[in-house]
């Protein structure tokens, strides 16, 4: 009887590890098992048999595999616009010399915290007033509004890895004779390619799946794999759009796989916003 | 000499880029006029202010993005705290687990989560309980879905930072398990909580694809679905009569967020020279 009494006082003791259980639950419940769904989804017909359907339909289709190519590319040349603006940045905002005011990085986060459609809304009054509407460069507009929305998602991990930037490494090449552009490609880059990867992780995908800009800026003229998969679920063609989402699923995969390759133990990205 | 003006150049002109359309919806929520434009200025006036007060729909969206803004940043913090704290004093297979788990969101299309909650959603509802569950409370878990991982991922190291021998010191002199927990651990990590309860707040306020998905009748729009502000403008764009007063909203939430900035400045600069002042105390 004592004994029966002390383990089910066991059972009821508090444990430090314990506390992870509702997390856990969580993660399984709405992380772990709607992916299965979705995955599942990919791979039956509306009556909820097994069937390569959509997968057949999504190939079939050259319009689908066109949206898909003109994702990739707007990502990629989204990811590379942003990189090519966020790096010097970055540099300039982490150098003592250049700024000597932490404000400033606060302020080119500050945008994320004005709502993201009343952002894109700005973007288009104000490419509309320069004469870059949606109706005459749904290109360039949609261009523009992607690389001022993710600027930010850039500016972060980069200046976080700018401030960590070995100095003496950088004094040791320059005193051993590299002149600065030199010191720049064969030192300061390398140093900082985990802040590149991880900046281009948060772009690429953000931007591939996102609807809303393209959708405004380009007044419906363009259409990316994000404004697809939404698309569909609006006139609730569940299947077409959970294979699309396969397919999504497996460049995030990709992402994360090549930009583990670059990324070091050091913590870049999220949770240093603040 | 020369790096640093043109670095500073650069730094403002980036700056620029980035606030001009903003700024020119703060400069029109002066004026009266329907639509933005060059020769669209009707004069200086406070009327879209004034009219703010009677767009209902707008400030119920206003609302509904509030109330689950909070929502959402509570139940994210408490969740995500408790699940950093004992994956962290879990074993080593366990934290790697939950750890890689929690990277999904972070790393995963935004409208595959929200896609995949939805067939969740569906299927239960419909399969399950035979009715449709889309409401609230789905759009609650959609941002806690949203949210949660970086409350973890701020909160961690904020663990590993922390002096591993303080608990069992707190546990040696009579503390229960609990108790340390509470007057040890929490405080401890209280900075990353605050940040991921931050960060929360600010992804929830951000979001439209997770709740344009996952959102159904409900809050202040009922019996309608739920607006919030991303989801009632872009509604509004697409029949492109944004009402002019929304102009004056985004000019209320840049003030907002600038004062928020500055009193952030403030108050970090405040510490650090009560730091400073410290040190120099001992060293004095």
């Amino acid at each position: 009887m004592k004994e029966n009494k002390s383990k089910l006082r066991g059972l009821f003791t508090f444990k430090r590890k314990d506390l992870c259980i509702p997390y856990a639950v969580f993660l399984v419940l709405f992380i772990i098992i709607p992916i299965l769904i979705i995955v599942a989804y990919a791979f039956m017909d509306a009556d909820g048999h097994f069937s390569f359907d959509a997968l057949v339909s999504f190939f079939a289709t050259p319009n689908k595999t066109n949206v898909l190519i003109t994702s990739v590319f707007i990502a990629i040349q989204t990811t590379l616009l942003c990189l090519l603006i966020g790096y010097p940045l970055a540099y300039f905002l982490a150098d003592k010399k250049v700024n000597k005011n932490a404000v400033l990085v606060t302020l080119f986060i500050a945008p994320m915290w004005i709502n993201f459609v009343m952002r894109t809304w700005a973007t288009r009054d104000l490419l509309y007033m320069l004469g870059i509407d949606g109706g005459t460069h749904p290109y360039l507009a949609t261009s523009i509004g992607m690389v001022q929305n993710y600027l930010p998602f850039v500016i972060l991990p980069l200046y976080t890895t700018m401030l960590k930037l070995d100095k003496s490494q950088i004094e040791a090449a320059a005193d051993l004779g590299a002149n600065p552009v030199q010191v720049f490609f064969k030192n300061i880059v390398p140093q900082s390619i985990p802040g590149i990867a991880a900046a281009a992780t948060m772009t690429f995908m953000p931007t591939m799946s996102s609807y809303v800009i393209s959708d405004v800026l380009s007044e419906y003229k363009i259409t990316l794999f994000g404004n697809y998969i939404h698309l569909d679920f609006s006139s609730s063609l569940w299947n077409d759009g959970a294979f699309m989402a396969v397919i999504m699923l497996i460049l995030v995969g990709l992402t994360m796989l090549i930009s583990s390759r670059f990324e070091k133990k050091t913590e870049v990205r999220g949770g240093q916003l603040w | 000499m020369v790096k640093k003006i043109l670095g500073q150049c650069y730094i403002w002109l980036i700056m620029i880029f980035m606030y001009a359309p903003v700024m020119l919806l703060v400069i029109f929520s002066f004026t009266n006029s329907k639509i933005i434009g060059a020769n669209q200025w009707n004069g200086f006036t406070f009327q879209l202010y004034a009219d703010l007060w009677h767009e209902e729909e707008l400030l119920r969206a206003l609302g509904n993005t509030i109330i689950i803004a909070i929502c959402a940043a509570v139940v994210s913090t408490v969740l995500g705290t408790m699940g950093a704290i004992g994956a962290f004093y879990s074993r080593r297979k366990m934290r790697k687990t939950i750890d890689s788990v929690t990277q999904i969101p972070i790393a995963n299309a935004e409208i595959v989560m929200a896609l995949s909650l939805t067939l969740l959603f569906v299927f239960v509802g419909q399969k399950i309980i035979g009715h449709d569950i889309l409401g609230f409370w789905t759009l609650l878990i959609g941002h806690t879905v949203l949210a949660v991982p970086f409350v973890y991922t701020s909160v961690k190291p904020k663990l590993e930072q922390m002096d591993q021998s303080l608990y069992e010191a707190a546990i040696d002199l009579g503390c229960t398990p609990r108790q340390a927990l509470n007057k040890v651990i929490i405080p401890e990590v209280m900075p990353g909580i605050m940040s991921g309860f931050f960060l929360s707040i600010t992804l929830s306020l951000d979001d439209v694809v997770i709740t344009e998905f996952t959102r159904g009748p409900g809050l202040l729009s009922e019996p309608g679905s739920i607006e919030t502000l991303s989801t009632y403008i872009q509604s509004v764009i697409k029949r492109s009569a944004i009402p002019p007063a929304a102009r004056a909203l985004v000019s209320l939430i840049f003030l907002s967020v600038v004062i928020g900035v500055a009193v952030v400045t403030i108050v970090k600069s405040n510490k650090a020279s009560k730091l400073v002042a410290r040190k120099g105390h001992f060293h004095g």
